[in-house]
């Protein structure tokens, strides 16, 4: 017995040090980088919870969470808590296959564009060189998760839902890409962790405000760069889902979309998708336009750490103006949506593509 | 306008009456909340607030009137008379209780809250309180039962009643068993044998005869008595005369003689 | 030949390959209450909208015949049309009372309009903020509710209720208005103008709202006439009629407003966003009346002297008051006895469902929730 608890307490460094030694080799270290936006998801899914719940109620004139912890604070583990203890049903006659697998499906296409994000200028999951065009195609993956569970629930008004939300989705990939094509044009790269370093420097470096280019250059793009801006954050409000865009899960209507059917564990992870794609797209906005972990002071607060401070400060920045534009405008309607899309954004996209071709080329 | 020209002013519209409501909104984050945060703070509610109902057992008089006035029947009242030797006392606005009221039942699930019962009582018993949380986990709660005597109270109150009204119909039986055999007596008294008899139903016949038949009362009843020991109705068939008054008009030479 | 289906709709239409029924059910957020719409769609566009009503049935008619008096009547009447109890209790009320051929003291008369115009705000602020709330708007929702917790706190400071009031009684009131009420609702009035404004900026004018209602639903002027739509449906529409004016009770004649017709501002005269305008501009009307009321009621006694049982003469007599949906009309048959023999409610939100399938062939069903949110139904009364 004594020789059994002898041999246990000498493996114990043993298998330390080959652990680290696993975690500090390629496949180790790759799995860490990879569950690291995991944690940070979570994290910020329940900051955001709680932000969406006291924003919606402080412009309601209403107190929200008050009881669980100080203001509430601990309120969304709580939700988290009673989403994960719930009971999963799953309709009789729905597809049960795609019923369970749309969920996660959902989920990979947004986290996968995770790993192109750069947090700062020591971490980015992946240094893709085509980083955009990943973003782009992996964010599509949505559409096949939603269409599937809109399918797969057996219920009218799910199927409505899913197939407003696929020609939702569809169409505003195609603004949202074209505002993208902008940055590319004047950075000259597709890869974000060298857009970012482009907009070193400084908020006037920043693409929003022109880029680090000689001033009147800058001054000429400054309006176009402005607009594409503006043009990508509201394309990006399509993309997740949001009110004025929220047509797919449009309570008064459609009873909740083609979330109708889900409950439990399955709708947890929607709900933790949405967040994270509110994210995703906040982050694209904010390393493409916005200068990304790039200290607004130039050399003043910058640095690694600080770099994921700026980013997260920025992202958040982004997803408190899309729960506060959620309790302000009402919804638009499927073909206003698309009127929106195709004709508003794309004319004024193809403007600016065009003008930021022609000032970049002199 | 052109639609070139609609279509930007469009575009223009819905951007900056986005931006007005957006600043509306982000104005109302810092007004304060106009809620209160209710188990722990409760609004006081106004005097004339219309919640449970109370019923004052005390000063209820038993009149149904609230009972009547209920458009849904959900007051069951039910009263027993009491006895004149019981003394229920008096309500607290003077009125001296009569009845019993041994259920007084208000099914508050039923109630509709209009408040209808309140104004007919005419003590001013039953009202509408401010109390506004008394939910039950079992229906049968939701029945109250507002009597203030217990169940074998009651029993006793309806047995003492029952048996009051058995006593009162035996008596009234026996007053009118009594009056047949006056009645009875009275005329038998009518022929003129003056036989002597027992003076005590002799009188005592007359003097019930008298009440039944009111023709002759006060020759029949002052007449006879003194008469009593010469006159016995009662024992002699009376065959000539049928009619007590005949008998009666016909006393009083014979009595003198 | 156009291919059809073996498959029906309750009404015995068939249904062509594309076409899907679908149930916007008894239960659902945004129908106001159990209403099934049976929708035959093909795609996103309505080809038929079927209503069926009668989940909210709870015999208001029948009850009334076996009441024990006339003023058993009012808390039946009160629940027909819950969001404007005051209306409707004045509607029978004023039956009786002229089936009675008597006069209530003058008042009586002030305060009667003070409640039904404070009820009428109350009522059109529910009716606008669910619009809100159907078109996605979640805010406006709750400041309207906000303001019209102070009115409920007013009803509530006079009868006890803050809903089903039982307040206006056949020749009177229950209550007479208790003191500091005068104050109250004059404060209420000076807080509530600015906030029809802030309303106006969030929803009424945002360019999202007016593109989901604008051209939406038209009801032409003589469409509606014909289904005999009244209240804000009719003024939507451009028909300047309402009953406080051309067909007068109470005192309304002594005040100064104005009636509110939709103009097409938005788009077309008689669609969505002209009634919900009118809804607005009357609630300004409202406490424009409400005003000059409190300003001029005059002392008295707030009951006649009425004896405990009515008994009217035989008879019959239909009177109509404009309530916040509309004409709610009365129809009391008596035979001389304590008991009413027959109450018949005409209901102004029955009457204005029925114009809804007409007006929303063609639209998508995102319009067909702001067809139905623009009726302003109360199942309630649609049933009663």
């Amino acid at each position: 017995m004594e020789d059994i608890i002898k041999n246990a307490l000498e493996a114990i460094p043993v298998l330390g040090h080959s652990l680290a030694n696993l975690l500090g080799t390629p496949p180790g270290v790759y799995v860490v980088m990879a569950a690291l936006p995991l944690v940070f998801i979570l994290l910020y899914a329940l900051v955001t919870l709680y932000m969406e719940m006291k924003v919606s109620a402080h412009i309601q004139d209403r107190l929200a969470y008050m009881y669980t912890g100080w203001h509430g604070v601990l309120q969304p583990v709580a939700d988290i808590l009673k989403l994960i203890q719930k009971e999963d049903t799953i309709p009789a006659a729905a597809d049960k296959p795609l019923f369970i697998l749309a969920p996660y499906l959902v989920f990979i296409g947004t986290y996968a564009g995770f790993a192109a994000i750069p947090f700062s200028s020591m971490y980015v999951g992946s240094d893709l060189n085509i980083g955009v065009l990943y973003i782009i195609a992996v964010s599509s993956i949505v559409v096949v998760g939603i269409l599937m569970s809109g399918w797969a629930s057996n219920n009218k008004w799910s199927l409505f839902g899913a197939m407003r939300s696929a020609a939702q989705l569809v169409s505003y990939e195609i603004p949202s890409a074209l505002a993208i094509l902008v940055a590319v044009m004047i950075t000259g790269s597709m890869n974000l962790q060298e857009i970012n370093h482009f907009q070193d420097g400084g908020i006037q470096n920043w693409l929003a405000f022109g880029g680090p280019l000689p001033i009147a250059k800058k001054l000429l793009l400054m309006p176009f760069t402005l607009t594409t801006f503006f043009i990508l954050f509201v394309a990006s409000l399509a993309e997740v889902n949001r009110t004025p865009f929220d047509l797919p899960e449009a309570e008064s209507e459609l009873v909740q979309g083609f979330n109708t059917e889900y409950s439990g564990m399955k709708f947890a992870i929607f709900y933790m998708a949405e967040y994270a794609n509110m994210f995703l797209v906040s982050g694209v906005a904010a390393t493409l336009f916005l200068g990304g972990w790039g200290s607004p002071f130039g050399s003043f607060m910058s640095g690694p750490v600080w770099g994921v401070f700026w980013f997260v400060l920025k992202g958040m920045f982004f997803v408190f103006l899309q729960v506060w534009l959620r309790w302000t405008l009402p919804r638009l309607r499927v073909d206003q949506l698309m009127y929106v899309s195709w004709k508003v954004m794309m004319p004024f996209l193809f403007v600016c593509i065009l003008a930021v071709g022609m000032i970049l080329s002199f | 306008m052109t639609e070139l020209q609609t279509y930007f002013k469009t575009i223009w519209l819905g951007i900056s009456t986005a931006l007005i409501g957006m600043r509306l909104t982000f104005r109302h984050l810092f007004t304060p909340a106009v809620t209160v945060q209710y188990p722990d703070v409760k609004l006081k509610l106004p005097e004339r607030a219309r919640n449970r109902l109370y019923v004052n057992m005390d000063d209820c008089i038993g009149c149904f009137q609230c009972d009547l006035a209920c458009p849904v029947d959900c007051i069951a009242i039910e009263t027993v008379k009491s006895l004149p030797t019981e003394d229920l006392g008096m309500t607290s606005t003077g009125q001296k209780k009569k009845l019993w009221v041994t259920k007084f039942d208000i099914d508050i699930a039923k109630c509709c809250y209009c408040g209808l019962c309140v104004y007919p009582c005419p003590t001013e018993c039953i009202k509408m309180t401010d109390v506004y949380e008394f939910s039950e986990s079992n229906r049968k709660n939701l029945i109250y039962n507002y009597v203030t005597v217990t169940p074998g109270e009651v029993v006793d109150i309806k047995a003492r009643a029952a048996e009051f009204e058995k006593e009162a119909a035996a008596k009234k039986a026996a007053a009118a068993a009594e009056a047949a055999k006056a009645k009875a007596a009275a005329a038998a008294a009518a022929p003129p044998a003056g036989t002597p008899g027992p003076a005590a139903p002799a009188a005592a016949a007359p003097g019930t005869a008298a009440p039944a038949k009111p023709a002759a009362p006060a020759a029949g009843s002052t007449q006879s008595s003194p008469a009593a020991p010469a006159g016995t109705p009662a024992p002699a068939p009376p065959a000539p005369s049928q009619t007590p008054p005949v008998a009666g008009t016909t006393a009083p030479p014979e009595n003198k003689a | 030949m156009i291919d059809t289906l073996p498959i029906k709709t309750s009404t015995g239409r068939p249904l062509r390959k594309e076409e899907m029924v679908i149930n916007m059910g008894p239960q659902h957020p945004s129908t106001h209450g159990v209403l099934r719409l049976e929708v035959v769609l093909d795609g996103e566009i309505v080809v038929d909208v079927i209503p069926h009503m009668g989940y909210l049935h709870r015999c208001f008619e029948k009850h009334s015949e076996h009441m024990t008096n006339y003023q058993q009547v009012i808390p039946y009447a009160d629940r027909m049309d819950y969001l404007a109890s005051m209306n409707n209790d004045w509607g029978y009320a004023l039956a009786v009372e002229r089936l009675l051929k008597i006069e209530v003291p003058p008042r009586v008369e002030y305060i009667r309009v003070i409640m039904a115009e404070l009820q009428r705000i109350a009522s059109h602020l529910i009716a606008v903020g669910t619009y809100g709330i159907d078109m996605g708007a979640f805010t406006p929702f709750l400041w309207c509710f906000r303001d019209r917790e102070r009115i409920l706190d007013l009803f509530e400071m006079t009868c006890g209720a803050r809903l089903l009031y039982n307040y206006i009684w056949v020749g009177g009131l229950s209550h007479d208005i208790p003191p500091g009420f005068v104050d109250k609702a004059k404060a209420f009035c000076k807080y509530f103008l600015p906030n029809i404004k802030e309303l106006n900026d969030l929803l009424t004018y945002n360019t999202i709202f007016v593109k989901r209602t604008a051209d939406i639903g038209v009801l032409p002027a003589d469409v509606a006439i014909n289904y005999a739509c009244s209240g804000p449906m009719l003024r939507g529409s451009g028909v300047s009629f309402d009953l406080r004016r051309d067909d007068p009770y109470g005192v309304y004649d002594k005040f100064e407003w104005n009636v509110e017709v939709g103009k097409g501002e938005m788009g077309t005269l008689g669609d969505c966003w002209d009634r919900y305008i009118v809804r607005v501009r009357e609630m300004e009307q409202s406490v424009k009346i409400i005003e000059q009321a409190l300003a001029a009621i005059p002392e008295g006694d707030v009951q006649s002297a009425l004896p405990k049982r009515i008994r009217p003469d035989a008879g019959e007599i239909y009177v109509r008051t404009e309530t916040p949906r509309g004409e709610l009309g009365f129809y009391v048959i008596s035979d001389g006895s304590a008991t009413p023999y027959r109450v018949k409610a005409r209901a102004p939100a029955f009457v204005n469902l029925s114009v809804m399938s007409e007006i929303s062939r063609g639209c998508m069903i995102a319009d067909l929730v702001a067809i139905v949110g623009s009726v302003d139904i109360v199942l309630g009364e649609v049933d009663r």
